[in-house]
């Protein structure tokens, strides 16, 4: 895990391990003072040698001034390095992401990879920053000052050795106690935001069934159950600092009768006995830094599992060495295929069979579940067969690059996503260098340039601040416009009129007919007078292909497809969908 | 500045109201504390020159006075080590008590605002409060504002010992602190500023990672990838340089406050020294060990005020936050006019209880009906109609021409700006909003459900309902067959998502939920949306059944409902531009014309 992410450190190298070296440097010289302002004591004030003094003193205001240089220099480069690092890491996991097939995609949620992205990269910086600096700050202040107290009384120095491991217990016994507490708080949280959330989207709900004071109940529980729990938390917490003042007020105790004795029996310097408290100090705070770091550390450890989970995931769909870099024709051909999404043995498709001309106009149609979307997406290579192979211009899709055999086949997915930007902007997708005069041809194939003129700022209309301006179906037919402006050769409609209405949807397919008549176009619908007149029509059902024909043929042999028709005759259905 | 002022005067006011007594206690117990740290100190003096220099000098030490000043030390620093105690102990739960407190005080105020804020507000936005923005506030509460206060009493207490161990060597610290606090100071402002600038690239990033992984799916579909890691870049480059800055300046402050610790230190030995040898009458040896202590308990202090001061503007933001909302104005309700049962039947039940009862029947009327929303500035004009108990009124028209806007009037989700609305004959306005909304539901297109069981889910309306009404109100919504399946049928737990079920299956549940209550009058939304030709079956057969014998308002998407409607009203803009049956708007020729058109 460690190794993922420290090769996100490159750059960043040089302050990684300048700040460490810095550290230790600042704590040797900061243990270095007490001793030499026991020379002081000992050899200048009570002898009454002035230039003792002098010399010492130059030597120890020299020595404080580079321990400020060195305390502030470590942390100044500890940010550097930790910053860095954290933008590396984004980096990395960012252009991850992009490497991820469909199915990688499944497999994560959007807000996970968001939160993974940034809440757990911030507290993985804090994490490093600290480790870099702090970690090795409070180890060799601990270290260094036990060091020094043997120096100056081995009796001393025994007396720390023993104090250690009872402050280190208690601070370990607090840290051990909380840590479940706060996971169990962290759970409470996700409750809480659930009722608020719950009551954020449902909120009409909750009104027009007068249930506000249920709910209300319900988040007292949750937050009355977070306080109980997190009272328990903290109260362990807090122990903390009393036990810190505790075993540093009974060392000053133990130390004082102990430096008595050893200055009456001269084996000790009044000087030394003084440093002797400030290396007490230096102890105690560096254990309780240990707690703290213990703590911080395993707050972004999770983080630090989440992130490489994803770093460490391998993009499961990647272009062959050699790809093929140019598509034939817009012909489609199923051999055998099967598909079931990974970790089911649900096949999804089933043997499936199936040939589709160049510029042919298909029609697939089947109730919910029947893999419509599935078939389609093998097409541009969203996700891999299980078994057989999809063909496009005779050739393997595994075979072509994937940005040449997804600029061919372009797909317009069921949900209609526009990017924050002005509409020009959006379109461009398609293709970056397009004219104006190309952005309306394919508007208008799409039937959009009559309302994107009638916006006051035409192309230039960010879609952001008028999203009530635009509605479903114009969206719809946004991102169809955006698909043919890459003038593929192949094209694909995932239920992409379904907010609109059927005259308007009649002319799309009418401008197609006439300008794209090379383009293969494959239709996904609910409606069968939008694939009336296709030269084919494939019904799908669960696991595969149930019919393919043309509409008369289909309305011959398929009982299904005549039910279906003459129902919507009756209903005719849809309509007033925009 | 001032807002902040306000806001901290009123949380101060919260705390002390609700707290005074341990409060109280608190700030005796954190004195204590203070005093005996400092006493330690003190002691070190009277040690050295009181007990070690003496005896040393002593031919026969007799350590017993030492021994019995030892004892009263250890009684002071053990009662400081209690105060300490009980202060962090107090500090700890009053900081949840406040927590738990002002969660509930939001939950129960958010309950009651009108649908306006909701609409306005984002909804990441109102869930922080309740959480990042209590969490910042409760650490103010248990940590920043004793600590701050710790820290206050020590500085202050350790400066009045050093005043009276030696005024020469107080000069020097005071000289140092000063300096301490002019670095600390700088520091700060400029680590704020480049926080601040961090917080808005984070939102930034955030922002532009959400929308892209949203549409990573289109930026596949178009092999976008290159295009979006360069954008990335632009953002993630300037966090990284807020960020250094940021935690530049803010983590050198404790490295050089410790480090201006170690120059006090060292200048009070080599100052003091050279003060103590040229007149020891001035200076005593004692005095400069004691000295050197409270340099220490003198320098960290002054970085903690500094940083919890930092610690409570930032709390003060949120706190702001939270009491923004809790002082947002509820939705008001001046109704007074009652829901009331007698046996089977339900009356109106007028605030003059001399008047005689109104049996309800579902009459509803609208006259002159005018509203604009505030933002938008769309809305209602002069919609008048009538639908008398049991009719079926259908709303037809394109997106966004006022059908939902015409229906939120009825159940007062919004308040109209002119005109009258009756139910019953009675002003919609005086009837009490629980008891409008009780003799309504609605069925949305998009069915939220609450995390917890099917049963629970059916029965939200009518928490009381036995499992025959539950059973018979999802044989209503033809919701049974789905149910029946499920593993553990109506006590399968979903979640608020409803991940688990298909937006058809959730609309039956909505039509169910709506069933239990069996209001005389319904508004339902009927579903456009890609489910397929069985389920949408079932779901017609559902929302048909729930129709029949009450007056319902129909935001109609298909042919047989608008035949079947008493009424249909061609809604555009806002305007009811037609109205009367199929038959008749068919010959006007007109707006209904063109739209039937397309629905055929």
């Amino acid at each position: 895990m460690l190794r993922t992410l420290l090769s996100s450190v490159r750059e960043y190298r040089w302050q990684t391990i300048i700040t460490p070296l810095m550290v230790v440097g600042e704590s040797a010289i900061e243990v270095l003072l007490p001793f030499l302002m026991a020379a002081i004591i000992d050899q200048g004030i009570q002898p009454g040698n002035m230039s003792v003094i002098i010399h010492v003193g130059i030597i120890l205001l020299l020595m404080s001034v580079v321990s400020l240089t060195l305390g502030a220099g470590a942390s100044w480069f500890s940010s550097q390095a930790a910053a860095g690092f954290s933008k590396n890491l984004r980096h990395d996991l960012f252009n991850q992401i992009q490497t991820f097939s469909f199915q990688n995609l499944d497999h994560f949620a959007t807000s996970s990879l968001v939160t993974r992205l940034t809440t757990d990269i911030t507290n993985i910086q804090t994490a490093y920053q600290m480790l870099i600096r702090i970690a090795v700050r409070a180890p060799s202040l601990l270290l260094f000052s036990i060091i020094m107290a043997f120096l100056v009384s081995a009796q001393a120095g025994w007396l720390f050795v023993c104090v250690i491991p009872i402050l280190a217990t208690g601070l370990f016994w607090i840290v051990k106690k909380s840590r479940p507490l706060f996971r169990q708080v962290f759970r409470g949280y996700d409750q809480l935001n659930r009722v608020v959330r719950e009551n954020l989207r449902g909120i009409r709900v909750v009104k027009t069934y007068g249930q506000q004071a249920a709910e209300i109940d319900k988040f007292h529980r949750s937050a009355h159950n977070i306080a109980q729990v997190f009272s328990h938390a903290q109260r362990i917490v807090a122990n903390n600092m009393p036990l810190m003042q505790f075993v540093i007020n009974t060392t000053m105790l133990i130390l004082s009768w102990m430096g008595a004795k050893l200055i009456v029996g001269h084996q000790l310097q009044v000087g030394q006995f003084v440093s002797l408290f400030t290396y007490s100090m230096s102890i105690l705070f560096s254990l309780n830094m240990f707690a703290m770091i213990f703590s911080q550390l395993s707050v972004s450890q999770a983080s630090a599992e989440r992130v490489v989970e994803v770093l460490t995931t391998k993009p499961d769909i990647v272009a062959k060495t050699n790809a093929i870099e140019d598509v034939a024709d817009g012909s489609i051909e199923f051999d055998h295929v099967t598909f079931s999404y990974p970790g089911t043995d649900d096949d999804q498709l089933k043997n499936v069979n199936l040939r589709i001309k160049a510029g042919a106009v298909v029609g697939i149609i089947g109730e919910t579940g029947t893999s419509k979307t599935t078939l389609v997406s093998l097409i541009p290579r969203l996700y891999d067969v299980t078994s057989g192979v999809v063909r496009v211009g005779g050739q393997d899709v595994r075979n072509y690059e994937l940005k040449t055999l997804r600029d061919q086949v372009a797909m317009v997915l069921q949900n209609t996503i526009l990017f924050s930007g002005t509409i020009r902007e959006n379109l461009k997708w398609g293709d970056a260098e397009a004219t104006d005069e190309q952005l309306n041809e394919v508007l208008q194939q799409a039937q959009a340039k009559d309302f994107v003129d009638a916006l006051p700022d035409g192309l230039d209309t960010n879609l952001e601040q008028t999203g009530q301006n635009v509605s479903g179906g114009q969206r719809q037919r946004l991102t169809i416009a955006r698909a043919l402006l890459k003038h593929p050769k192949i094209l694909i409609l995932d239920n992409a009129t379904s907010a609109t209405d059927s005259q308007t949807e009649a002319r799309i397919r009418q401008a197609f007919k006439t300008d794209l008549p090379n383009v293969t176009k494959l239709m996904i619908t609910q409606r069968v007078a939008s694939i009336i007149d296709a030269d084919q029509i494939i019904i799908m059902k669960r696991g595969g292909i149930e019919a393919v024909g043309t509409h008369e043929e289909l309305m011959q042999t398929n009982q299904w497809y005549q039910q279906l028709y003459q129902a919507q005759q009756k209903q005719s259905g849809g309509g007033d969908h925009e | 500045m001032n807002k902040r002022r306000e806001t901290f005067m009123r949380l101060l006011k919260m705390l002390v109201s609700d707290f005074k007594g341990w409060l109280v206690i608190s700030l005796i117990a954190i004195i204590l504390s203070a005093l005996a740290g400092v006493a330690g100190s003190l002691f070190i003096q009277r040690l050295i020159d009181h007990y070690i220099i003496p005896l040393t000098k002593a031919t026969d030490p007799n350590f017993g006075p030492l021994l019995f000043a030892l004892g009263i030390m250890a009684v002071i620093f053990y009662v400081g080590v209690m105060a300490t105690v009980v202060y962090s102990q107090i500090m700890a739960v009053i900081g949840q008590r406040i927590q738990e407190s002002i969660r509930d005080q939001m939950f129960e105020k958010m309950e009651t605002l009108p649908l306006r804020f909701f609409d306005q507000n984002d909804y990441g936005n109102i869930m922080s409060r309740y959480t990042n923005d209590v969490d910042t506030l409760m650490q103010l509460i248990t940590q920043s504002f004793p600590q701050f206060i710790v820290a206050l009493f020590n500085v202050t207490f350790a400066l009045a010992a050093m005043l009276v161990l030696s005024p020469v060597l107080t000069l020097i610290s005071l000289a140092i602190f000063a300096t301490s606090i002019v670095i600390v100071r700088w520091l700060t402002a400029h680590s704020a500023k480049y926080f601040r600038a961090q917080q808005a690239s984070i939102g930034k990033l955030n922002a532009f990672v959400e929308e892209m992984l949203n549409g990573e799916r289109v930026i596949k579909v178009f092999s976008h990838e290159k295009e979006v890691q360069v954008d990335f870049e632009v953002h993630n480059e300037n966090l990284r340089n807020d960020a250094r800055y940021a935690n530049g300046f803010a983590t050198m402050l404790f490295p050089i406050m410790g480090n201006m610790g170690n120059l006090l230190y060292v200048l009070i030995a080599v100052l003091g020294g050279g003060l103590a040898i040229m007149h020891p009458t001035l200076l005593t040896l004692g005095t400069i060990a004691a000295f050197l202590q409270l340099s220490r308990s003198f320098s960290q202090p002054i970085a903690q005020i500094s940083q919890q001061l930092n610690a409570i503007v930032q709390a003060m933001a949120g706190a702001g936050r939270i009491f923004q909302l809790l002082d947002e104005p509820a939705e008001d309700d001046q109704g007074t006019t009652t829901l009331v049962k007698d046996g089977e039947s339900w009356y109106w039940q007028l605030a003059d209880t001399s008047l005689p009862r109104v049996p309800v029947k579902g009459d509803i009327c609208f006259s002159h009906v005018n509203f604009t929303y505030p933002q938008t500035k769309a809305g209602l004009h002069d919609i008048t109609f009538e639908a008398k108990a049991g009719e079926k009124i259908a709303l037809v028209g394109e997106t966004g021409a006022g059908k939902t806007t015409t229906t939120n009037m009825l159940n007062r989700f919004y308040d109209i700006d002119s005109g009258q609305i009756t139910y019953d004959g009675i002003d919609i306005k005086t009837i009490r909003k629980r008891d409008l909304r009780h003799a309504l539901a609605i069925v949305l297109q998009d069915t939220h459900l609450f995390t917890g069981t099917i049963r629970d889910n059916i029965r939200y309306g009518e928490p009381n309902a036995d499992d025959s009404a539950v059973i018979s109100a999802a044989e209503l919504a033809r919701a049974t067959d789905f149910i029946d399946e499920l593993p553990a049928e109506y006590d399968t737990v979903i979640t608020g998502d409803g991940d688990a079920l298909s937006s058809g299956q959730r609309q039956m549940m909505a039509i169910a939920r709506a069933a239990i209550v069996d209001p005389p009058v319904m508004i339902l939304d009927e579903a456009t949306s890609n489910i397929d030709t069985r389920t949408e079956r079932l779901v017609q057969a559902g929302m048909d059944a729930l129709m029949a014998n009450r007056t319902t308002f129909v935001i109609a998407h298909r042919l047989s409902t608008v035949f079947n409607a008493d009424l249909i009203l061609v809604i555009d803009n806002g305007r009811i531009v037609e109205r009367g049956t199929h038959e008749e708007l068919l010959k006007l020729h007109g707006r209904y014309f063109e739209l039937y058109q397309g629905l055929a």
